[in-house]
């Protein structure tokens, strides 16, 4: 089990009605691959968060599954297109079925 | 000590400098083998089939953003855009990620929206080594496109 997981995201506070707007996301987590070996040489257990996905006002905006592949400390950016104001909600879950969240508003003009 | 159990005690990072710097030395060349199942292209196209069914893919639509040599193997930047005006009718359904000398072939699968405003993303991924990265998109009008960059990765400064 993953410790010390923390969530980050950057979303502009403010866009034009219309706008794609960069979302750039970070959470701490060791990704550990399942192909590891620990100091007594046995295999360290997979522990990786498998599942990440962003909504904005309870719309799916996008989504992704992840494999072992991912590196540590898990970045993402990705896009979104808004026309009205409101929040966005992110999720991260992990192998343990864990659940990271974090929510940031955006005012739209 | 014996040497195998020396070998034990070291972490996977120790056992690969080790290894590394054992192949540079011996000019005979050690083999390394057996402890890496490598997937190779016909891993992918299983692991395809499995996501998207029989769709034979054809090349374009996809910018790749990956770096021709990437000295650290643990995060390599990968930048993935898809060509696709995301209206409700015609956007993106998802893209995923390959990369054929990894343990397992798959990397990541992005799922869009019309709301992504456009079909684009970048993280960061693990390569085991020199290799191919396929990446692959669905269309919502059911559409396959695939494009794919070698990758040479450095480990250990021993050149890729």
């Amino acid at each position: 089990m993953a410790s010390n997981v923390k969530p980050r995201v950057r979303v502009p506070g403010k866009a034009a009605k219309g706008e794609i707007v960069e979302i750039k996301t970070l959470i701490s987590h060791n990704m550990e691959s399942g192909r590891r070996k620990g100091k007594d040489g046995k295999l360290i257990p997979r522990s990786i968060i498998n599942k990440f996905e962003v909504t904005f006002n309870g719309k799916s905006v996008f989504s992704s599954d992840w494999q072992p592949a991912i590196s540590a400390n898990p970045y993402m950016s990705i896009f979104a297109k808004v026309d009205e104001s409101g929040e966005f909600a992110f999720k991260w879950t992990d192998d343990g079925g864990s659940i990271y969240e974090k929510t940031s508003k955006i005012t739209v003009s | 000590m014996s040497q195998k159990k020396a070998l034990a005690a070291l972490s996977r990072r120790e056992a690969l400098l080790l290894a590394a710097g054992a192949t540079m030395v011996a000019a005979g060349g050690i083999v390394l083998t057996g402890s890496r199942a490598n997937a190779d292209a016909k891993m992918i196209d299983e692991a395809l089939v499995k996501l998207i069914g029989d769709t034979k893919p054809v090349d374009g639509k996809i910018t790749l953003d990956l770096p021709q040599i990437a000295e650290n193997g643990n995060t390599v930047p990968i930048g993935v855009s898809v060509d696709s005006p995301m209206t409700a009718d015609n956007y993106v359904k998802a893209v995923h990620l390959f990369a054929d000398g990894n343990p397992t072939p798959a990397v990541a699968s992005l799922y869009f929206t019309p709301m992504s405003g456009k079909a684009e993303a970048s993280t960061r991924m693990r390569m085991a080594g020199t290799q191919n990265v396929v990446a692959v998109a669905e269309m919502s009008d059911g559409k396959v496109f695939r494009a794919s960059q070698e990758v040479k990765v450095t480990i250990g400064g021993c050149g890729g």
